[in-house]
This record gives C-alpha cells, sequence and structure tokens, in this order.
C-alpha cells in the first residue's frame, strides 16, 4: 500500500469515528423529539417503537395547560437583555485589559474566570433573599441581571483574546489624531472586533437560553423562562413521558434553530479567535 | 512650525534604564533622521516625542513649549508608522479625515484639507477604496496622507519604508524628499538603513544602547566620525580596521588602530603600502568590484575597486589610501577619533 491509500484511509477511519460519535450526541434528541409525537403509551412501550401513527395531541395539551408563548418571551428577554447587559460591562472591561495590560492581568482574568468553577448552589440564598429584599423575585430583571453576572467572565476572556489581535499601532495612530477613549472604543475596537463581539453575543444568548438552575429557583409563572416550563412538566405529576418529550422540544426548536443559523459565527467565537 | 529640544532625556522600564539622559536639538525645517542598529532606542526617542511613550526623567520641547504631559493629539505632531496602521474597517477618504473629525473641524473644510493632501500624494483615485485593496506603496501614502491633513508642526516617521519592496522603497524615498521641500516643516525620520539615512537628512542621530554616539551632516559623519562604532555604522560596505601588526610602512602605537574605506583604498607596491591581504573572494557588481582579503594576521577586509585585480586567488595584494586624510585614527580603549 502507498503512503497516499494509508493516508486516505485513515481520513475514511476518522470521517466514520466523527459520524459515530455525531450520531451517539444526537440521538437523545432525537429520540426526544420522535417521543413528542406519540401518545403516553406508545412512549413507554417496550420495546420502543420507531415507527407508529404520529399525533400532535402532546403539544395541543401543554398550549391549552400553560402559555408557550410567554415563557418563549420571557426566554428571548432575559437571554438577550442579560447579553446585553453583560457587553456593555465587557467591552469597555476588555478594552482596558487587552490594551493596558499589566503585571496582573492574566491574573486577574483566571480569577475572574475561576468563579465559574463555583458550583451556583453556593451562592443560591444569599441571591435569593437579596432579590426577595429588592422585590424582583419572578421578575425577568433579576435573570438579565444574573445571566449577564455569570455569562460575564467567559465574554470578558473571548472579548479579551479578540481585542489583542487588533494592531497596537492602530489604535496609537488614533491617539495621534486626538481620538478620545470612548470614540477609540466604539469607532475603532469596535468596528474592528466587529465579528468577535457577534459571536460572543450569540454563544452568550445561548447560554442563557439554557440557564435552568436560576430561573427555576427565582422565578414562577411570570417571569419563568422556557427551562423553568420544561421543569414544570417533570415533577407533579409523575413521568409523562410524551409531554415531556413535547415541551423540551418546544423549549429546545428556538435555539436549535438560531443555533444553526448562526453556526459559523459560534464556531468562531468558540474558538476565541484562536484560528485566524 | 517648529523645533524640538530635548534635554537630558531618560527612559526606564522598571530599574532598566532603555534611554541615559539624550540631548538633542533639531530646527525648524531641520530633516533629522535617528539611525542605528536595532534595540538602539530610536524608535523609544521617536515615541517618546510623539507622546506615545511615557518619559521618565527630562524634557522634550516643540517650539517653545514642554509638552512632556501634553496628549499626542495636541504636540502639533503626526506620526507615520511603519505598519501603516490604516483603518482598515474605513475607506482612504475616511482615514485621512479621521484625525479631522475628532478635532470637530467643519465637513467642508475636511473635504478641503483631503482633497489637497490627496492631491499632493497623487491618491485621489482611490479615496473611495478601502486600505485592503491597496498595494503596499499606496498604502504607505495614505499614511503619510493622514499625518499631512492635519498640518502637524513636525512630521514624525517610524521606518516608513522598511515593508516596501526595493523599487518602491527608492521611490518613496525620492517623495518623501520632494514632500520635505514642499512644506518645508520639521520631520524626524527613524530607520536603521544608512542609505536612507544619508539620502534624506539634513542631520543624522547616530545612536547606540539609548545613547547619543554623534549628530551631524552626512557628510560629516562620513568623512570625520566621532569613533568608530559610527565610522563602522556609516559607509557601505563598512570600514576596515586594522591595528599596528598589520600596518606596514608606518608605525602605529599600541593603543591606536587605523580606520580605511573599502573605496578609498588603491592598489600600490609594496614600498608605498599601508596594508597587504591575500585575496579570497572577488565580488562583481557591474559598476564596480567588491574584493575580500585577508591580512597575513588574519583580519577579513573588503577593497572597493573599478576592476578586479588581475592576480589568482591567495594572491597577496598591496594597498594604500586614496589620500592621506582618508586615514582615520581610534583609540583602542574608548574607539573614539584621534585628530
Amino acid at each position: 500500500m502507498t503512503d497516499k491509500q494509508i493516508s486516505d484511509i485513515k481520513n475514511r477511519i476518522a470521517v466514520i469515528a466523527a459520524w459515530i460519535v455525531a450520531c451517539l450526541f444526537f440521538f437523545p434528541i432525537f429520540w426526544m423529539v420522535l417521543t413528542s409525537f406519540k401518545t403516553e403509551l406508545q412512549a413507554i412501550s417496550v420495546p420502543p417503537k420507531l415507527f407508529f401513527k404520529p399525533t400532535l395531541e402532546n403539544f395541543a395539551l401543554i398550549q391549552e395547560r400553560t402559555d408557550y408563548t410567554k415563557f418563549a418571551w420571557n426566554s428571548i428577554v432575559t437571554s438577550v437583555g442579560g447579553t446585553g447587559l453583560a457587553l456593555i460591562i465587557a467591552i469597555p472591561a476588555a478594552y482596558a485589559m487587552a490594551f493596558n495590560s499589566g503585571r496582573w492581568t492574566k491574573d486577574i482574568l483566571m480569577w475572574m474566570l475561576s468563579t465559574k468553577m463555583l458550583p451556583a448552589v453556593g451562592v443560591l440564598m444569599p441571591i435569593y433573599l437579596l432579590s426577595q429584599k429588592f422585590g424582583l423575585l419572578d421578575t425577568k430583571g433579576v435573570l438579565v441581571i444574573i445571566y449577564a453576572l455569570i455569562n460575564l467572565p467567559i465574554i470578558m476572556l473571548i472579548l479579551f483574546n479578540y481585542f489583542r489581535e487588533i494592531p497596537k499601532e492602530i489604535l496609537e495612530a488614533s491617539r495621534m489624531d486626538g481620538t478620545s477613549t470612548f470614540n477609540e472604543i466604539t469607532q475603532i475596537v469596535m468596528p474592528l472586533a466587529w465579528g468577535g463581539i457577534a459571536s460572543t453575543a450569540l454563544l452568550s444568548i445561548v447560554l442563557c437560553w439554557n440557564e435552568a438552575f436560576w430561573s427555576i429557583n427565582l422565578t414562577a409563572s411570570d417571569a419563568g423562562t422556557l427551562p423553568a416550563l420544561v421543569a414544570s412538566f417533570s415533577s407533579p405529576e409523575g413521568l409523562f413521558w410524551a409531554k415531556l418529550s413535547a415541551v423540551s422540544t418546544l423549549a429546545c426548536a428556538p435555539i436549535v434553530v438560531f443555533g444553526w443559523l448562526c453556526q459559523k459565527q459560534l464556531v468562531q467565537g468558540l474558538t476565541f479567535g484562536a484560528v485566524k | 512650525m517648529a523645533g524640538v529640544t530635548i534635554r537630558d532625556l531618560r527612559k526606564a522600564y522598571g530599574a532598566t534604564e532603555v534611554m541615559h539622559g539624550v540631548d538633542l536639538d533639531i530646527k525648524d525645517g531641520e530633516f533629522v533622521v535617528f539611525v542605528g542598529p536595532s534595540g538602539c532606542g530610536k524608535s523609544t526617542l521617536l515615541r517618546m516625542i510623539a507622546g506615545l511613550e511615557d518619559i521618565t526623567s527630562g524634557t522634550v520641547s516643540i517650539g517653545d513649549d514642554v509638552v512632556n504631559e501634553v496628549a499626542p493629539s495636541k504636540r502639533g505632531v503626526a506620526m507615520v508608522f511603519q505598519t501603516y496602521a490604516l483603518y482598515p474597517h474605513m475607506t482612504v477618504f475616511q482615514n485621512l479625515a479621521f484625525g479631522l473629525k475628532q478635532a470637530k473641524t467643519p465637513q467642508d473644510e475636511i473635504n478641503r484639507r483631503v482633497n489637497a493632501a490627496a492631491d499632493v500624494l497623487q491618491i485621489t483615485d482611490y479615496l473611495e477604496r478601502s486600505p485592503r485593496n491597496l498595494s503596499g506603496g499606496q498604502r504607505q501614502r495614505v499614511a503619510i496622507g493622514r499625518a499631512i491633513v492635519r498640518d502637524p508642526e513636525v512630521f514624525l516617521f517610524d521606518e516608513p519604508l522598511s515593508n516596501l519592496d526595493a523599487a518602491l522603497r527608492v521611490q518613496t524615498r525620492l517623495e518623501i524628499a520632494r514632500l520635505h521641500e514642499r512644506l518645508q516643516s520639521t520631520m524626524i525620520y527613524v530607520t536603521h538603513d544608512q542609505v536612507e539615512a544619508m539620502t534624506l537628512a539634513d542631520k543624522i542621530v547616530v545612536l547606540r544602547a539609548g545613547k547619543v554616539e554623534q549628530v551631524g551632516s552626512p557628510i560629516e559623519l562620513y568623512e570625520r566620525p566621532a569613533n568608530s562604532f559610527v565610522a563602522q555604522f556609516i559607509g557601505s560596505p563598512k570600514m576596515n580596521f586594522f591595528d599596528g601588526n598589520d600596518v606596514i610602512n608606518r608605525t602605529v602605537d599600541d593603543a591606536q588602530f587605523v580606520g580605511l574605506r573599502p573605496e578609498h583604498m588603491v592598489v600600490s607596491d609594496a614600498a608605498n603600502a599601508i596594508v597587504s591581504g591575500k585575496l579570497e573572494l572577488v565580488e562583481n557588481l557591474g559598476e564596480y568590484v567588491l574584493v575580500h582579503l585577508v591580512s597575513p594576521h588574519g583580519v577579513e577586509f573588503i577593497v572597493k575597486l573599478e576592476t578586479a585585480p588581475a592576480v589568482p586567488k591567495g594572491e597577496m595584494i598591496y594597498f594604500a589610501p586614496e589620500k592621506v586624510e582618508r586615514l582615520h585614527m581610534f583609540d583602542r580603549v574608548s574607539g573614539l577619533r584621534l585628530v
């Protein structure tokens, strides 16, 4: 066998392995969507049924019992709001760290990131009590603030890496041109890092959308997001797989479609601008 | 327009001092070139004048004002960067207009000044293009244009030609010289290329390791280098040095050595020669030849001749200085020129 043939075979094996892993990841989602179209009886049948007559009764029931659109709207408002607030804080902060970095810049970033390693439940009590005292329980406002804060470290880190790729001379040239710090950020840094900011925002929106812990604990019927809606279907009535699958499908669908449309930008954000 | 005065300028990063007390007077309208090997502090010095680098101690004055604490944009200076540093997301017009916009200049004044600068640099046709779609030479013109529109008292150039190819470098060098003639502004130019320094400068400042080695006109530096460093830095190929062992027909003190430029050596007979060398290699450049030789004591040196010597490789050749004034004497310890 020639070297070329060997490398072809290696490539083929890698592709097959990648497909297998991808299918493994995708299978639960596929099964969830499938189950959402079954009756409760079909959902728990053994052996599981792959072919059946699909029904929309689960979806109808959900819309009857709850207000899906309200939860979806809450999800949109809190994800976009939380991301927006985080960006307003992170852009100037990342600018300062990227262009006026000192000895401790990296350590400060690491320290910020380390807060992501703490279990959220550790601060549940204080945050719950604070929200209660300020009358923020079950409001979208509290989720916007919490989402902004929990995503801030990761947004900072990604933006920091993007900003550092801007040649320093361009900022020096703008300083020679007499730009104020505000104009430097809005007219030079932001346009130049636009792709990075957009993909960071997309990533943050996805993270906010999927956030369940704070939504379940701090909100109820007024400001609950889709994960809270899903959770409400799982506990009180025992396990109704078909309905649970249907509501989960409804919760996932918007963000999956959104993620699929913005795939390119998301991948860029996740690779931290390392490949350029 | 204004001159620049620098007094005991020092720069330290923590405990490490990189500029060791520079004094310099740059007259109004003068074209001054800072030259030196990499790491000599020439760019740092320029950036301190620009205000991009903090001053540890000493003063920089532009005109009559000390500008140590003045923001870069308020110093009346404009800088052309080595990497051009154009704003990639703006058109050429916007690049040129950006500084004027920041200063809240009226739009028709902006149009007038941008068009005038574009005219001088012949970039009027590219005004609506983005820098991405320009060649290196065109980008460099835009960078120079961005400096011109601000109508500065002092132009600062930080190795502006080093990203251009050889042909374009010569052309742009000429354009910069013409620009200086036309604008009559003070210009400070940093380069490590001594040809640029020699051709452009009214005055050259040779720097080494954060210190000024010599300040003078190109011809002064060439004919009367203050020390052996300047002697070798200015001129190409660089000056040959010989100590007493290699010098014949003449006694040279042990504490001294002789410097002789390759272009100032002529073939002579043994009786009138000052040095000799075994022929190693001949590089023929058409217009002239560079002859590489090794002296009896193993010192390699180069002689620039019109035609190649008609002797085989390994043969001993004798050389005399073209004129006796071409002979430079230096102190062995300090490297200083001896009069």
